[in-house]
């Protein structure tokens, strides 16, 4: 269990709350069965735009050859591992010590190479450490101060580079569906998962980004479709689940 | 010894398991294929005359996987398909040009298929062919499999594809069950040469005893399945060659001419075998290891065909997202896909069998009557057509000439 450290975004009763789960994480009918289902969505989004960014061939199986990822809140290496599938380098971080042990086990058995480290964004960006792509999935949500954790993640992309969020906005439909029907109804997540009021609208996310300088070349809703069990994009509709991808201009 | 790294292990190099292997290669995966016999050994096989009907369907499979230029002119067209009820003068017509250009399908000697398959092989960087060597065993783990090679070497996959044919060691290791039951009939496999060309047609006739095919080959030759009473099936393949030749003329008619034997004869007890499950923890099974139906419509190695564009496009599509092509999600997928395809055509061909093997004169008017009203029912019939070319139902990517 790590300690909360001084000037840092990771809240210390989050990463507990993630610890007791790590050994689930991969369980694609345990307590991240919603994030398994998420999967397949979230990938093709984050793989379509990078491939478009990087001018890389779509039906290559290991597209990303040759170029850095970082994944910002890891988990147990849901994302990391299908990134490092399709050819990135990928170092993967996460607060809590336990989760990202099981991801160095899980992805040692998958013959995955994936450099896994208990940091913070900040921790890597005050290194200077600079990668091709950055991901912050289902973690914006989860950190104690949004700003300082945006200076960071995107301070960690090189000009050139790319950017992609997935998070949950804050409106009263999401209060509804991700907190009461998904925690309390569906029993989808641990109760307690999220907070409504740490909850971030995109807007609050783009500003930052473009003060930063990035450019958002997406910003989509994610839909939950009931009749077929499935998550599919939906352009139109950001109420609830919604992803972003932003690239950093060339210097 | 050294252990071998890859994604896609196939247990079984015959037709169903290189052609598997092909098509998951030329997407991009990274596949071994082992092989309990010598690949030079297969090739260097005498002369033995069997044959494959490959249906439209499978032929785009084989075409899209860059399998079909190596068969080249070695493919006879199938262009027209007379049914016939022993003698009775109602029959079953069915003409390539009621559903398109293209041929019904094609008839390739199987040591064709074969000599294509590897050398197409040879041609992909990611796919290695392992053999002579047989496999021990093949465990599941965290993450992956381990199969266990009798030489000593061990190869790590996060898939295992089993194509072993229908006596599956894997499977039954495995755990998983089969249905089976054996038909009291016998299919006598031979080539013939006859005098006159046979135009493309091929000619089932349902006699009594069963259904006997007639399949155009290259030249003047055509492929014969014979299918006979068990019982009198051992006395027909112990008869010298002139007697086999006269009771063969006699089923065969005289419309091609004088008919020859050529090569050796084959016969296999006909057997319908279903597999309880196609997959268990991280393994599939395809072709004769999942199901062996009765090969009245000749629909056997193009349900191992559609069994491999399936799981193909299953693997593929879960690996281009990167997930993990052998999880429960991918498994799961390729059984719902497979099994009630390959249930429906072995409720047809066993219906069919069990319709057409007897001559109980209400029956067999009943059959004719229903042959001459297909024949004459235009959509019936092309859907029947297209069922059997392998163009009805979900068709995956490959089968329908779409690349993965």
């Amino acid at each position: 269990m790590s300690e909360p450290r001084p000037a840092t975004s990771v809240d210390a009763g989050e990463v507990r709350r993630f610890d007791a789960l790590a050994r689930s994480w991969w369980d694609p009918q345990g307590e991240m069965a919603p994030l398994h289902r998420l999967g397949p969505v979230r990938i093709a989004f984050v793989r379509d735009h990078f491939v478009r960014l990087f001018g890389r061939d779509p039906r290559s199986l290991r597209p990303f050859e040759g170029l850095r990822l970082l994944d910002i809140g890891c988990g147990a290496g849901l994302m990391a591992e299908p990134m490092a599938r399709l050819g990135f380098e990928v170092v993967g971080i996460d607060a809590a010590a336990e989760v990202v042990e099981a991801a160095r086990v899980h992805a040692l058995a998958a013959g995955l190479a994936i450099d896994y480290r208990v940091a913070t964004a900040e921790e890597l960006a005050a290194a200077g450490e600079r990668f091709d792509a950055v991901l912050a999935l289902e973690v914006i949500e989860h950190v104690a101060d949004l700003g300082l954790f945006l200076d960071a993640a995107t301070a960690l992309v090189r000009p050139g580079g790319g950017f992609a969020a997935a998070s949950i906005n804050r409106t009263a439909k999401s209060f509804l569906f991700a907190i009461v029907g998904a925690e309390y109804v569906l029993r989808w997540l641990p109760v307690g998962t999220h907070e409504w009021k740490k909850l971030v609208r995109p807007s609050e996310l783009v500003r930052p980004l473009r003060r930063a300088g990035f450019v958002v070349e997406a910003l989509t809703g994610v839909a939950y479709d009931p009749l077929t069990g499935e998550w599919r994009l939906a352009p139109e509709d950001l109420d609830v689940n919604y992803m972003l991808f932003a690239r950093r201009p060339p210097a | 010894m050294s252990d071998l790294h890859t994604e896609l292990f196939v247990a079984g190099g015959g037709l169903v398991g290189l052609t598997l292997g092909i098509a998951c290669a030329e997407a991009g995966l990274d596949v071994v294929v082992v092989d309990r016999e010598d690949a030079a050994a297969r090739l260097a096989e005498p002369y033995d005359g069997r044959a494959s009907a490959i249906a439209y369907g499978s032929q785009r499979v084989l075409a899209t996987t860059g399998i079909w230029p190596y068969v080249g002119e070695e493919a006879e067209p199938i262009l027209e398909i007379r049914v016939a009820d022993d003698n009775a003068p109602l029959f079953l017509h069915y003409d390539h040009r009621d559903v398109g250009e293209h041929p019904l399908g094609w008839i390739v000697e199987n040591r064709v298929l074969r000599r294509a398959l590897f050398e197409r092989a040879r041609t992909i960087p990611s796919l290695r062919l392992l053999a002579p060597v047989a496999v021990s065993h093949v465990e599941p783990r965290e993450g992956g499999i381990t199969a266990q090679l009798a030489d000593g070497r061990r190869v790590a996959a996060a898939l295992c594809a089993v194509a072993e044919g229908k006596n599956s060691p894997l499977r039954a290791a495995a755990g998983i069950r089969t249905v089976e039951w054996s038909y009291p009939q016998t299919g006598i496999v031979c080539t013939v040469r006859h005098e006159l060309p046979h135009r493309g047609v091929a000619v089932e006739h349902f006699l009594p005893a069963g259904p006997f095919a007639i399949l155009p080959m290259t030249g003047r030759r055509s492929s014969l399945v014979w299918t006979e009473r068990s019982a009198l099936a051992p006395k027909l393949m112990r008869l010298p060659d002139e007697a086999f030749r006269t009771e063969l003329a006699r089923r065969f008619g005289d419309f091609l001419g004088r008919v020859e034997v050529e090569g050796p004869r084959w016969a296999y007890p006909l057997a319908f075998m279903h597999a309880e499950r196609y997959v268990a923890t991280r393994l599939a099974l395809v072709g004769d290891s999942a199901h062996l139906i009765h090969p009245i419509a000749g629909q056997g190695l193009n349900l191992g065909i559609r069994d491999v564009a399936a799981l193909a496009e299953c693997v593929i599509e879960r690996r281009r997202l990167g997930l993990d092509i052998g999880d429960s999600e991918t498994l799961a997928r390729y059984e719902r896909w497979r099994r009630f395809d390959t249930l429906t055509l072995a409720a047809v061909t066993d219906g069919l069998n069990r319709l057409f093997s007897n001559s109980i004169q209400p029956v067999k008017l009943a059959r004719d009557l229903g042959l001459a009203a297909v024949n004459r029912i235009p959509p019936l019939k092309r859907l029947f057509m297209r069922h059997a070319m392998g163009t009805l139902g979900d068709v995956p990517r490959l089968a329908r000439g779409e690349p993965l």
